[in-house]
């Protein structure tokens, strides 16, 4: 069901959604998080401010989804609809999807290709740059009616966003003096990121698309939670796919804003748990077993130590290199208590047939019907309803500590800890 | 929209057993899911069926992704496994319809049939809801008299899932 099909405990319905919340920070700092920041709607609005359209760089894009002069694709920047299209020249271009006239939402295909975008309602016209082109009628009809003379078709495009590609990823912001996307993203993330994407042609498998009733925030928390990562996925933990003493890390930038959650996958799958850990970990199964073990294959195709690195780039992208299965994961916060999150799952150009399909098989992990994404989708799901319904009004978050940033070990939550020291500097809390 | 499934079709009344035929299987497909006996729902496949599900985006321009994309039986029978005893999701009822089963061939070699579908779901503190409006493209191959699938491609509609899909299709 979606969120809005709640039944018991509908957003709205709890006292504590209603009680006046002074918004402040409980005084243990960083190792205490307040449950208004996922619930609360004025925190949601500054938020969409001062993040998803303040000093930002969104994802909006994968320019391999927009190959040809006029290709275009529906998108958001946090919550608001805009369209990325492909110019003539080959240049990419973002704007609002909103007709600078009477406010509609005038793209409504998903992606396609035009050779301008035409308001339906006023037919008014802009070109592949969001710039006006034609307003039927301009001056009248019989010299009544029309635009008044100092109407001038440069100062009604569509509002356009400022854009950043690195590696054929396309970003966008709100913000027109940001840094180089290079600088934004940092030495740390740049390094993974460049393993998926620099020098390499995407080729798009397709769409995955979910509503996930969670604060968006709790997406960034999973991914830079390894230590769930080693107890709720029992997939992870039999096939020592990220396992408590493996080869592995959970690295933040220097803002802790973004991170990547990284692991070597052990050889001797399993069998590598020692004594003591398997009793912790409650999801080990002994009896679990593939009939086709295809699926956890891993062709050494990178140079890099890890064979899985899960990005989360600040504020609304992931990026997925489970083994051999890849994909971006696009955050659209919803409210509160909602996010959509659209995936886009990719190979690349000069993969063989075989390859492709075994990257495909590999999907079977990941994405909302995925052995690791279903429980993660559940477990953000069963928070924000605790967190909502709940007159209890704060989590903790002590594991290693109060250190804030990379950690080397899994049973850590310095990275989530590094996280809300700089949304706490952005959201003046 | 699938592959191999734009095809003229037989006249209706020349196949009405092999529809019912079909209709049976759906109905013996669906009691299983419903009733929750996930671990017999590969016994419903051939050794070496194709079991995906996509959304209809994807399938209408040919994009080959699977929400699920299962190779063989095996790679089936991991899926039943993990859902009916390791992973963790909330408990619910699922219930699946199935309709508008058309045979688009009806060859012995080649039974192909496409079926819409809706599947519901009701979580222990929700109302029940349309999780997914879809088609069925299935392919049969009969053994030992019984039809069993050889592929079975589930399109769905509801591009949006509402939070996941646990079960399947
Ligand atoms: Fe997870």
């Amino acid at each position: 069901m979606y969120s809005v099909d709640t039944v018991i405990g509908h957003p709205g319905s709890s006292p504590k959604e209603r009680q006046e919340i002074q918004l402040k920070w409980p005084q243990e700092g960083l190792t205490a998080v307040p449950d208004w920041i996922y619930t609360n709607p004025d925190i949601y609005s500054r938020e969409v401010e001062r993040i998803f359209h303040g000093r930002t760089w969104n994802f909006v894009a994968l320019a391999a989804e927009i190959r040809s002069p006029g290709d275009f694709k529906r998108s958001y920047v946090g919550p608001t609809p805009i369209v990325v299209a492909r110019n003539t020249d080959g240049s990419i271009h973002v704007f609002e999807n909103r007709c600078a006239h009477r406010g509609a939402e005038f793209c409504r295909d998903l992606r396609g290709n035009v050779k301008e975008f035409v308001c339906p309602y006023h037919q008014w016209s802009y070109d592949l740059c969001g710039n006006l082109r034609g307003v039927p009628f301009k001056r009248g009809l019989k010299k009544e009616g029309g635009m008044p003379k100092d109407f001038h078709n440069e100062d009604h495009g569509l509002r356009r966003l400022n854009v950043a590609i690195l590696h054929g990823v396309v970003f966008a912001s709100f913000v027109a003096d940001m840094e180089p996307i290079e600088d934004y993203l940092g030495a740390e993330i740049l390094r993974d990121f460049e393993t998926v994407f620099k020098g390499r042609e995407l080729k798009i498998f397709g769409y995955y698309r979910n509503e996930l009733p969670a604060n968006w925030k709790l997406y960034h928390e999973n991914l830079k939670d390894p230590y769930h990562a080693t107890l709720l996925h029992s997939f992870l933990v039999n096939f020592g796919l990220l396992v408590a003493g493996n080869k592995s890390a959970m690295i933040a930038d220097k803002s802790g804003r973004h991170g990547t959650m990284a692991s070597a996958k052990g050889d001797d799958v399993g069998t590598n748990v020692d004594a003591s850990s398997r009793k912790e970990m409650r999801a080990f199964r002994d009896d679990m077993k593939l009939n086709d073990s295809r699926l956890l294959d891993y062709v050494r195709e990178f140079d890099s130590p890890w064979s899985v690195t899960m990005q989360t780039i600040w504020p609304n992208l992931i990026v997925q290199r489970e083994l051999n299965t890849l994909g971006i994961r696009h955050i659209v916060p919803n409210g509160p208590n909602s996010m959509i999150m659209i995936w886009t799952m990719f190979g690349y150009e000069g993969d063989s047939n075989e390859m492709t399909r075994h990257r495909l098989r590999q999907g079977n992990l990941m994405g909302p019907s995925g052995f690791l994404g279903l429980e993660d989708n559940e477990a953000m799901k069963f928070v924000q309803e605790g967190v909502r319904r709940s007159p209890t009004d704060k989590g903790v978050l002590k594991l290693g500590g109060d250190s804030e940033g990379t950690s080397a070990s899994l049973i850590s939550e310095s990275a989530i800890r590094a996280m809300y020291r700089h949304y706490r500097e952005v959201m003046g809390l | 929209m699938i592959p191999g499934y734009d095809l003229t079709p037989p006249d209706p009344k020349a196949v009405r057993e092999l529809r019912l035929e079909i209709e049976e299987f759906h109905a013996a497909y669906c009691w299983t899911l419903d009733r929750g006996a996930i671990e017999k729902w590969p016994d419903f496949f051939t050794d070496d069926a194709l079991y995906r599900i996509t959304g209809r985006e994807n399938a209408e321009v040919a994009l080959p992704v699977g929400l699920v994309y299962a190779e063989g039986k095996a790679m089936i029978r991991d899926r039943a496994f993990a859902i009916a005893r390791t992973q963790m999701f909330a408990p619910r009822y699922m219930q699946h319809f199935v309709s508008n089963v058309r045979v688009v061939a009806a060859q012995e070699s080649a039974i192909k049939a496409q079926s819409n579908y809706l599947l519901l779901q009701t979580l222990m503190e929700g109302p029940t809801t349309i999780h997914q409006s879809g088609r069925y493209y299935d392919s049969f191959a009969r053994q030992g008299g019984r039809l069993l699938l050889s592929e079975r491609q589930c399109v769905y509609d509801t591009l949006i899932i509402p939070n996941d899909l646990i079960y399947p299709v």
